[in-house]
């Protein structure tokens, strides 16, 4: 039996009848238009779908889309404001913190939610902070490079 | 990959939540990391998926005379990053804190965890080792299951179909105690090949208590007993350890699969159990 669910993403709600075995990502890129979380594994492995609910990150293909009823998400189309990166996305295209663009999406919701827990992160804390994000490209250097500028710009 | 149709309910209320699972077609969804693989999979197939998400109260960390009492609804990251717990208990907060990745802790429980009982996991270890009591309900009465008789077999415990686990509770530490969790993890899942949980009293220089909870080497977590009987009363010298880690897997029937063999991994258990006791005895002292 479908079930409607009300979401608040990106500041806007959504109102949709979804079957309860859809999935977040689905939702998200299917239904919605948001196509900027990336579906790479859908094992719950890969991290490209990471997305925000209630300021968490989590990974939307382990998640169904009814479990987000009345909840707030934050999608990486969601992170600039006024036509400016949001200092994530900013320290990840200066510090050419990605080459193919297919795991960013998800890198950037990690490591967002990573600096505001953690607002100067060593390097280890942000590759323990990353386990849950695979990149086959870039291996791994510049991206922890983009995370602590991006820290260091958001602390200043 | 998509699972079977289901219908997703969402009780408000404990009371409500049995009423629903008295259903041989419903099955309880507390973080859903290790349900909603399995629905993928379909190795699962619930006609209806009641969801915890809504019954209050069962995510509340309180401190109860020289109990810790934990929720089952409570969170790998709010175990590892509440003040309260890595305090008073930092075994469990750093089991937790070795789960997976952030955005698994961020919605799996500890009650999930549990109930799903896989081999790898690492939580039952330190259950194990903490002498841990999980708290049962049913629909009109509740029970208390130690740790040693909750964890029975691979992905079998003592729960019965109508039963919800609701809270655990595990010792505050002792001023005296120290703990380790030392884990060889397979890099892929970040699940345990085999993960030793340790703790360890001194007093007058000798080891006063021990306890070492075992997970990954068998189709269960277990408590190594043998290990405990050889260590305490001896001073925990680098020899005594060796001497007490060589019989950890004892009498055990060792997993072997792709990532290692049985032999490999009680060769493992030896070494982590090793590591685990050093690790808590090196902490007792400084205490
Ligand atoms: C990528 C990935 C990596 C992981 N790595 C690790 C790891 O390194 N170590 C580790 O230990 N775990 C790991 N896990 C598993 C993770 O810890 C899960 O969170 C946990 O096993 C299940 O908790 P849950 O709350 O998500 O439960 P669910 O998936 O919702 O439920 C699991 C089972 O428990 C039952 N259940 C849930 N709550 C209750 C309750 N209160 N009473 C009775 N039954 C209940 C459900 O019916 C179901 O059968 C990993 C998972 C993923 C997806
Ligand atoms: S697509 Fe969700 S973790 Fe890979
Ligand atoms: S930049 Fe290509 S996968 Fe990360």
């Amino acid at each position: 039996m479908k079930k409607s669910i009300t979401v608040t993403i990106n500041g806007t709600k959504h109102t949709h009848d979804v079957e309860p075995r859809l999935l977040l990502i689905h939702y998200l890129r299917e239904v919605v238009g948001l196509t900027g979380p990336h579906i790479g594994c859908e094992t719950s492995i890969c991290g490209a779908c990471t997305v925000s609910v209630d300021g968490k990150a989590i990974k939307s293909c382990a998640m169904f889309a009814v479990q987000a009823d009345g909840r707030e998400i934050l999608t990486i189309e969601g992170l600039s404001a006024d036509g400016k990166l949001h200092p994530v996305q900013q320290a990840f295209w200066e510090e050419h913190g990605l080459q193919c663009g297919y795991c960013t999406p998800g890198m950037i919701m990690a490591s967002k939610q990573l600096i505001e827990r953690n607002p100067s992160p060593t390097e280890s804390e942000i590759r323990h902070g990353l386990e849950g994000n695979l990149c086959r490209c870039t291996g791994y250097q510049h991206i922890v490079a983009a995370v602590k500028a991006a820290a260091a710009k958001m602390g200043a | 990959m998509i699972a079977q149709n289901f219908d997703y309910l969402t009780p408000v209320s404990l009371a409500e939540a049995f009423d629903l699972l008295n259903d041989p077609g419903a099955k309880v969804m507390a973080g859903g990391m290790s349900l909603i693989p399995m629905m993928k999979l379909r190795l699962a197939a619930p006609e209806r998926v009641v969801d915890l998400r809504h019954v209050p109260g069962l995510n509340k960390i309180q401190q109860d005379g020289a109990m810790l009492r934990i929720g089952a609804m409570t969170t790998h990251h709010e175990l590892e990053s509440t003040p309260l717990v890595r305090a008073a208990c930092p075994l469990l907060a750093q089991a937790a804190a070795a789960i997976g990745d952030v955005q698994v802790r961020n919605v799996g429980t500890i009650g999930g965890s549990i109930a799903h009982a896989d081999p790898s996991a690492d939580y039952p270890a330190a259950l194990q080792a903490l002498e841990a009591e999980i708290r049962i309900a049913h629909r009109g009465g509740e029970r208390t299951v130690l740790a040693k008789d909750f964890f029975q077999d691979t992905f079998t415990t003592a729960l019965e179909p109508n039963e919800l686990i609701v809270e655990i509770s595990v010792p505050l530490e002792a001023k005296c105690t120290g703990a380790s969790y030392q884990k060889m993890l397979q890099p892929a899942s970040g699940f345990a090949i085999v993960g030793i949980a340790a703790r360890v009293s001194m007093d007058g220089g000798k080891v006063s208590m021990v306890r070492v909870g075992v997970t990954g080497l068998g189709g269960s977590s277990y408590r190594a007993a043998n290990v405990e009987a050889l260590l305490v009363g001896s001073e925990g010298s680098a020899a005594d350890i060796g001497k007490a880690a060589a019989v950890v897997a004892e009498g055990i029937d060792a997993n072997s699969d792709i990532h290692a063999s049985a032999e490999y991994r009680a060769h493992l258990a030896r070494v982590y159990t090793a590591r685990a006791l050093s690790a808590a005895i090196a902490r007792a002292e400084a205490q």
